[in-house]
């Protein structure tokens, strides 16, 4: 191979800070079998190769090609009017990186984003030249994300498709007003349009691949997206109509939150924050969650009258406690769509008790064996015995200032329905 | 109270099963060769580990059970957990007394008893996969150390052997001093006299290729890049990479 030059570290360094922003990086959603004279494979579950500090998964290698920019969006680190190290890789010298973290287990594939340079057209056919050299000429079977660069050409897109298992085209803002206001050289239709394009090549690749069994698959892991939440005005009903209307496209697998960090704090357009509004992007993920694995309806979790989300309490307890009326939920009769309405009860715990109950009846003490939290699941349901006043003997504001007291020195807020390690 | 004494082996375990159904009686207990006697034991019968035997019991499992849930007697096992023997011998037991499946009887404590045990097996075996890191050696073997708290190795080397095909590997676990081998063609048992080939799980820098030093350095800058500072957060860290697991990341070294 090639041989590594010091500087190389350096550039790594300088790539790595600039891509980290981007939150997504789940390796999920398809596998790839190993070929003969091949490398690696993708098995189809999110692996995690280590955690940062911040606790997040690192799956991927995440990083830019490059994080020169001739744009100027206001929200990111790299724009063009910052001052920080510049760094560009060549084509070769992420090839080797990829694969030679790959072989040691360090990582899943590689998750690769750039900076625009010259023209949105340019940039996106260097960041074909890598996904095609591991491709073709290393034959690597690792999970290859590809993050599209806005305004680029259909027919680079559809290249890039043919190499990538999933790609990405960031939202960032919902409304595009607010869009235009802080990336002047954006617009929806530069967000919209290569969406478009992907969505094309999976749905024409899933035809063609109905006719003819080794028809050649198109981002079989679908297309994720990532909007910024809390440096502009839109409500959480906005971010979670704009998430519902893209999950209702064939091709969308996942939409991400990140809460606004501040990293250009001198630009006055952008709200000043002592923090991230992580409890807010935390609750986000949780509304997102109920939408894609719990059957709620977007305009169940968010309204005109409620149009930001409970930031107390998690948003499937905030229905609860709008809706005394449907509980509470006999577990030993009631349907499986209802228990997964309980607070605090999971997928899981909600499949464990169906399958559980034909055997006997299931009293409180079973469901505790199971794992089951009934620290706020007690209110929602009846057992096969007396049990704690549920949400209708006493009332929703009893339970919620129950539920919400001593929240200081809590653990993270129930990680089972929020992290990120196996986003999928 | 009547105790089984067997050589602490899966097949010597199977084989108990099958002589406690013969003489219709079953132990309250089991111990190993070298185990202290219990005060209070009426009886102490020894079993004669018998592969045959063994075979039978696994086929009758096999005829009763769900793939699965015989996976998970066999993850049960691995676990190494104080007095899982025990859990699978009364498992065993009630899948065969009774005519109905049992499998799915979560509030029966064995049932839940057993697949909360496998389902910490099957959580390792995901971490080791996660947490091996390689090593080049400079004969392009690349080498890596694990030290799991459940007897998983077994588990996870059909994963790596399907991934890297093409590069000759050894994990080898420190705890109980064997590994398994890759040759590109077949996988097969190691140990090592000593480990000063490798101390503290870290190949010996005489040992590595040339380019290792720097994609070990390259990996730990990358991995501190990446950390966003306003979001520090320790605790969550420790949840996904307990401490326990931290000694051979190559990207925690220093
Ligand atoms: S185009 Fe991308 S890299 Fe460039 S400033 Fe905007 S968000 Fe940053």
């Amino acid at each position: 191979m090639y041989p590594v030059k010091e500087e190389v570290i350096d550039k790594l360094k300088i790539l790595a800070e600039s891509a980290k922003y981007d939150v997504s990086c789940a390796s999920s959603g398809t596998t790839r079998k190993s070929t003969p004279g091949g490398i690696g494979n993708t098995a189809g579950w999110g692996i995690c190769h280590s955690f940062t500090e911040d606790g997040r998964c690192v799956s991927l290698l995440k990083i830019m090609l490059t994080n020169h920019c001739i744009y100027d969006c206001a929200y990111c680190i790299n724009r063009r009017s910052n001052d920080l190290p510049r760094a560009t890789f060549s084509v070769s010298e992420l090839v080797e990186l990829t694969i030679e973290f790959y072989r040691r287990n360090y990582i899943e594939g590689l998750f690769l984003s750039s900076g625009v340079v010259r023209n949105p057209d340019y940039t996106m056919e260097r960041l074909v030249a890598v996904v095609r050299d591991l491709r073709n000429i290393h034959r690597f079977n690792g999970y290859i994300h590809l993050k599209t660069i806005p305004g680029a050409s259909e027919h680079l897109v559809q290249q890039a498709g043919m190499y990538a298992d999933r790609m990405s085209v960031n939202i960032e803002i919902s409304n595009e007003e607010n869009l235009k206001m802080l990336a002047p050289e954006k617009d929806h239709a530069s967000v919209f349009k290569p969406m478009q394009f992907i969505q094309q090549g999976v749905l024409q690749s899933r035809e063609e691949r109905n006719k003819y069994k080794y028809a050649p698959r198109f981002v079989p892991a679908g297309q994720s997206t990532q909007m910024i939440v809390g440096a502009t005005s839109e409500t959480d009903k906005d971010i979670l109509f704009t998430s519902a209307s893209l999950y209702g496209r064939p091709s969308m697998k996942r939409v991400y939150y990140s809460g606004y960090i501040p990293v250009n704090s001198y630009d006055s357009r952008l709200p000043a924050l002592k923090q991230p509004p992580l409890v807010r992007e935390n609750r986000l993920y949780q509304a997102d969650w109920l939408m894609r694995f719990y059957e709620f309806g977007v305009d169940e979790i968010v309204d005109d009258k409620f149009p930001m989300l409970d930031q107390e309490v998690d948003p499937k307890l905030a229905w609860a406690l709008r809706h005394p009326e449907n509980f509470p939920v006999d577990i030993n009769k009631a349907d499986y769509h209802d228990i997964l309405r309980v607070p605090g009860i999971g997928v899981k715990s909600a499949k464990l008790i169906v399958v559980s109950r034909r055997f006997a009846r299931l009293r409180t003490t079973d469901l505790k064996k199971m794992g089951i939290v009934l620290k706020k699941a007690q209110y929602f349901i009846t057992c096969n015995e007396l049990s704690a006043a549920n949400v209708n003997e006493t009332s929703p504001t009893y339970v919620r200032s129950l539920l919400t007291q001593s929240k200081v020195n809590k653990k993270q807020p129930h990680t089972s329905q929020t992290t990120l390690i196996f986003p999928e | 109270m009547l105790v089984f004494r067997y050589d602490k082996s899966f097949d010597g375990l199977l084989t108990a099963v099958f002589d406690a159904f013969n003489r219709k009686s079953f132990p309250e207990m089991l111990i190993g060769m070298n185990d202290i006697e219990p005060l209070f034991a009426t009886e102490i019968f020894d079993v004669m580990t018998d592969d045959e035997k063994s075979k039978r019991v696994w086929s009758g499992l096999k005829k009763k059970l769900m793939s699965v849930s015989q996976n998970m007697l066999a993850y049960v096992w691995l676990s190494e957990e104080e007095g899982s023997d025990m859990l699978i011998f009364r498992y065993v037991k009630k899948v065969f007394e009774n005519e109905q499946s049992v499998e799915m009887n979560f509030a029966d404590d064995d049932v839940l008893g057993v697949r909360n045990t496998a389902k910490r097996v099957n959580t390792e075996k995901h971490r080791m996969i996660e947490f091996v890191r390689f090593q080049k050696a400079a004969d392009n073997l690349y080498f890596a150390a694990i030290s799991p708290d459940t007897n998983c190795l077994a588990l996870i080397t059909s994963h790596f052997r399907s991934r890297f095909a093409d590069q000759q590997w050894i994990i080898f676990d420190t705890k109980r001093s064997y590994g398994f081998h890759y040759n590109l063609k077949t996988i097969s048992e190691v140990t090592f006299e000593n480990d000063i080939l490798f101390k503290d799980g870290r190949l010996d820098e005489k040992l590595m290729a040339e380019d290792e030093k720097i994609f070990q350095n390259m990996w730990k800058a990358y991995y501190k890049s990446l950390t966003i500072k306003e979001r520090i957060n320790p605790k969550l860290q420790r949840q996904h990479l307990p401490q326990r697991y931290r000694k051979y990341l190559t990207e925690l070294q220093d």
